[in-house]
């Protein structure tokens, strides 16, 4: 391999930066730092590029060249890896950046309006005025604050500040004061309720505190697995049928035993806590709000299928939840329920906390290990599947945020209590985001088997004087449904069947006053830029699917619309079926059930 | 001396069914593996024998009875018991769009297997319309011994492997971008000599489209004066170094217009360096 340095060097700051992920260059004396250290720490240059972004904006090739020569990436590579993230930009930027959420659910509540507004008063998207520029981002995961933003702030000190209700005024005030003006967190909706599971302590137990936590019952759980043994755990959850919840439904109970069985070591666990689904914020409030839980199911999961390491991978777009989930980590190391001696019994596991860098398709989770590895979060072929080889080519049980807090509750209370709520083929509760319009938006735990009417009542339905067009479920990799199918259950079954999929558990609600298209637009649009563009069906077929949309928003088909719908729908189903993962499989489907489910350019809705 | 063969473990077989007939191929072998050995053509863009799968293009794609989605022939190992279609209507439709999305962005005037893959599949790409995006561009020349024509790439990553890990070592270029415009390029974009670029050209000899190619033939080809009737190819050992690299030359009115190597060689397994690949200018 040949490295040649790229042209100019890092600055004072940026070398600083990256020494402080990376240690200094001479730190071992006698051992320098060479290319086996560099090969060992290959998955130190997300952080490290990260952390040059936290110091002054952006990368800088200097700084790319100092990462590139301190980890002996090829500089091409880096270059690859560094642009595939939507927040290591490789252009100049100043410190200050506003990213202005105006995707489906911001939408929903005037987002569009409000970032032409503050164009209108600010000067389009990537204009800098003292230090501050502003940029439209996809969903924030703040969903029930909408319209939502965040404010990242480079520099010794540097800040990332999210909030809600944002109006020019207010966008305006963060760019000039680089201050995120004061923020309005609604109080969870069904706070306190004796009937709810992953979400009893959310808003009740100081998520600060680990003696709070152990007070309101934390690590009883643990304590129960280390008594069942690794077996009986694994068994737990197959007899619960506890179901992941990161959208593909697998059962949690057979991937953790085909890792627990794996010859293959060491063993991994992660948490995909990479939540970027449109619409979906459910995994940030756990995250926020319970920290320790998520903590102690990792913990039962690396006692359960013998894993010594754990990782977080958390959306780069999450900081209160970073800084939680990272305070506790540190608070369970302190107190012995991390490390090489968990709670004195033998046990030996850790957690790390890891940043993605911006891209929706980091959430796949094999895109998720490379991108954990360093690399360009482009999703792997499958099989061999993570259980056989997941990060590092290591058998690896990957479970979402929802699915790990299920852990603890299922191991104190038993299978057979798991299953007392919810259906046969969906035992248990799950987390439902709801957004747009509705009165009371929010996360809601409600019982599978739930109907779509009652979701919706119970967080206030429509506000009064307007009706129901149409509810987004599962995301914009979900579809739409019509008023007419409010009847409908929510299992994984009964959704199976309809046609239709819970997905991570967005219940995005529009009415009347919201026009569709315009939404269309925007989730074609989403798929196009997030797509990895690794395999053909989806980086161009995303590409062509936008151009469609377009063409029929704006009326001006190509050939007569009927042509163009059949398009669509043949274009819809070479993505659904030659893709390489999911994202591409499900590009379509948003926008096909808008025209097939709510009858959208046949003369329906519009 | 005497010799030791080494000890094969029996390599064990797997028999499948391809189109309604039964096949056995070696363990570890691929469905495209068992479509070839019953004759079936299935059409290939991103694989090539020399290097790994990567399957990104998806024209290869196969129906495996009881999968969810259609499956990569070039890539997927064949097991014990499958059934797998390869002229269903779902594969075709597949195949079809995917031609149509490549042949709707991408120059392929220069890719002589897409042509007729079109033609098989029936593939109508100007269905996306006059607006259509594309990837053209203007061509890369900056040096003298072969231009980067990206307009003409479809991220197939031949050329990155065979720069990177499975030959030459040099990882001058990666992708980067991601999408539509994600694209084959050095650090920042650089000019070649002023990457890590040697010259050995082995991304030339493994591109399937054209988009890299040598400056001979990008010229002649320009000048309308590549003249594919008029060539001869001549197989011979490179004579530079003592190393025995076996070399494929196609000469035009006696001049050497292209070097390439055979990519089931045992000895280069299709990969030369700069002296084989470029060292021709003045040879007749
Ligand atoms: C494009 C894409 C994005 C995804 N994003 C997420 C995500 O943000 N969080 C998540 O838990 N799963 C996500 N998934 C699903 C994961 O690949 C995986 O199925 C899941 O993490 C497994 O955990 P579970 O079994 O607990 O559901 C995504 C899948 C795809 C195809
Ligand atoms: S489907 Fe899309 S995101 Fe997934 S691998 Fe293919 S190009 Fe990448
Ligand atoms: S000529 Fe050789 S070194 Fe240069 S880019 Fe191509 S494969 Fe890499
Ligand atoms: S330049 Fe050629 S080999 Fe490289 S990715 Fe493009 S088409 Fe494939
Ligand atoms: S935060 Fe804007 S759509 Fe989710
Ligand atoms: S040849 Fe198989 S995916 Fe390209």
């Amino acid at each position: 391999m040949d490295l040649k340095p790229l042209s100019s060097g890092p600055s004072p700051e940026e070398r600083a930066a990256v020494d402080a992920v990376l240690g200094p260059p001479d730190a071992a004396p006698g051992a320098p730092r060479g290319l086996a250290w560099a090969s060992a720490h290959r998955h130190l240059l997300l952080p490290a590029l990260r952390a040059v972004v936290r110091r002054v904006g952006w990368v800088r090739p200097g700084a790319l060249g100092y990462v590139v020569e301190r980890l002996h990436v090829p500089p091409a590579e880096a270059y690859g890896v560094a642009s595939f993230y939507a927040l290591l930009p490789l252009d100049a930027r100043p410190p200050a950046v506003l990213h202005v959420c105006d995707d489906v659910a911001c939408r929903a509540r005037g987002a569009a309006e409000g970032v032409a507004a503050l164009r209108a008063s600010f000067g389009e998207a990537g204009t800098v005025r003292d230090g501050a520029t502003f940029h439209t981002s996809p969903c924030l995961g703040l969903c029930e604050r909408a319209p939502a933003a965040l404010l990242t702030v480079a520099g010794e000190a540097p800040r990332e500040e999210a909030f809600g209700a944002v109006t020019v005024e207010r966008a305006r005030e963060a760019l000039a004061t680089r201050r995120a003006p004061e923020d309005v967190r609604p109080p969870l909706p069904q706070r306190g309720a004796p009937e709810l599971r992953l979400l009893a302590r959310v808003g009740r137990v100081d998520p600060t505190d680990l003696d709070a936590y152990r007070a309101a019952g934390g690590y009883q759980a643990l304590r129960r697995a280390l008594e069942l043994g690794p077996a009986a755990v694994v068994r737990a959850l197959t007899e619960a049928g506890l179901l992941g919840r990161g959208g593909a439904a697998f059962p949690t109970g057979k991937k953790w035993q085909a890792v627990a069985q794996a010859a293959v070591r060491p063993h991994y666990v992660v948490c995909n806590a990479d939540e970027s689904e449109p619409g979906t914020f459910k995994d940030r409030v756990l995250l926020e709000e319970d920290p320790f839980a998520l903590v102690e199911a990792m913990t039962i999961a690396g006692f359960a299928v013998g894993a010594e390491k754990g990782y977080v991978y958390l959306r780069g777009e999450y900081p209160l939840a970073a800084a939680r989930v990272a305070a506790a980590i540190a608070q369970a190391r302190a107190r012995g329920l991390l490390g090489p001696d968990v709670l004195g019994r033998g046990l030996s596991f850790d957690l790390e906390l890891c940043r993605g860098a911006g891209a929706y398709v980091c959430g796949e989770e094999t895109a998720l290990f490379n991108s954990l590895e360093g690399r360009r979060g482009e999703p792997r072929n499958k099989p061999p599947f993570p259980v056989e080889a997941g990060l590092f080519g290591k058998p690896t049980v990957v479970n979402n945020v929802e699915t790990l807090a299920n852990v603890p509750w299922l191991l104190l209370h038993g299978a057979r209590t798991y299953r007392s709520v919810g259906t046969a083929g969906s035992p248990g509760t799950r987390l439902f985001c709801l957004s747009g319009c509705v009165v009371e938006p929010g996360v809601y735990e409600h019982p599978f088997g739930v109907t779509l009417r009652a979701v919706l009542e119970r967080a206030g339905g429509v506000p009064s004087g307007r009706s129901l067009r149409a509810v987004l479920l599962g995301g914009a990799a979900g579809s739409f449904v019509g008023p007419g199918e409010l009847e409908l259950p929510l299992t994984f079954e009964d959704t199976k069947q309809a046609g239709v999929s819970l997905g991570s558990g967005v219940v995005l609600v529009l009415d009347d006053t919201v026009a569709l298209e315009p939404l269309l637009l925007r989730i074609a649009a989403f798929f196009r830029d997030e797509s990895c563009g690794q395999c053909v069906p989806c980086r161009v077929g995303t590409e062509r699917q936008e151009e469609l949309v377009q063409r029929l928003c704006a009326g001006r088909p190509e050939g007569s619309r009927a042509t163009e719908l059949a398009l669509l729908a043949e274009l819809g189903q070479a993505m659904r079926d030659a893709s390489i993962c999911g994202l591409g499989q499900t590009a379509s489907s948003a926008i096909e059930s808008a025209v097939v489910r709510l009858g959208l350019w046949k003369g329906g809705a519009s | 001396m005497s010799l030791h063969l080494p000890v094969l473990p029996e390599r064990r077989t797997v028999e499948l069914t391809v189109d309604g007939a039964p096949v056995s191929v070696p363990e570890g072998a691929t469905l495209l593996d068992a479509c070839q050995k019953l004759g079936i053509d299935v059409p290939t863009l991103c694989f090539a024998r020399n290097l790994a799968p990567v399957n990104v293009c998806r024209v290869c794609v196969v129906e495996l009875a009881g999968a969810r989605t259609l499956v990569p022939s070039c890539s997927r190992k064949a097991e014990p018991g499958m059934v797998v279609a390869t002229d269903s209507e779902r594969v075709r439709l597949s195949r079809r769009l995917v031609l149509e999305l490549l042949a709707s962005s991408v120059d392929l005037s220069t890719a002589p297997r897409v042509t007729e893959y079109l033609a098989r599949y029936g593939a109508r790409p100007e269905r996306f319309g006059p607006g259509a995006q594309t990837v053209a561009q203007p061509v890369k020349v900056d040096n003298d011994l072969y231009v980067r024509d990206y307009g003409k790439c479809i991220l197939c990553m031949k050329c990155v492997q065979a720069c990177g890990s499975e030959a030459q070592n040099t990882f001058a270029i990666a992708v980067a971008g991601r999408g539509f415009p994600a694209h084959i390029s050095t650090e920042l974009d650089v000019p070649l000599p002023e990457s890590a670029c040697v010259y050995c050209g082995n991304c030339i000899g493994v591109c399937p489209t054209g988009a890299l190619m040598g400056r001979t033939e990008h010229e002649l080809r320009a000048a309308g004066a590549w003249e594919p009737e008029r060539q001869t190819e001549a197989e011979t050992i490179c004579p530079y170094c003592g190393v025995g690299c076996s070399l494929v030359l196609t000469v035009q009115d006696d001049r050497i217009v292209r070097a390439a190597s055979n990519e089931r060689s045992e000895v280069t397994r299709g990969h030369l360096c700069i002296k084989g690949r470029f060292g021709w200018a003045f040879v007749r």
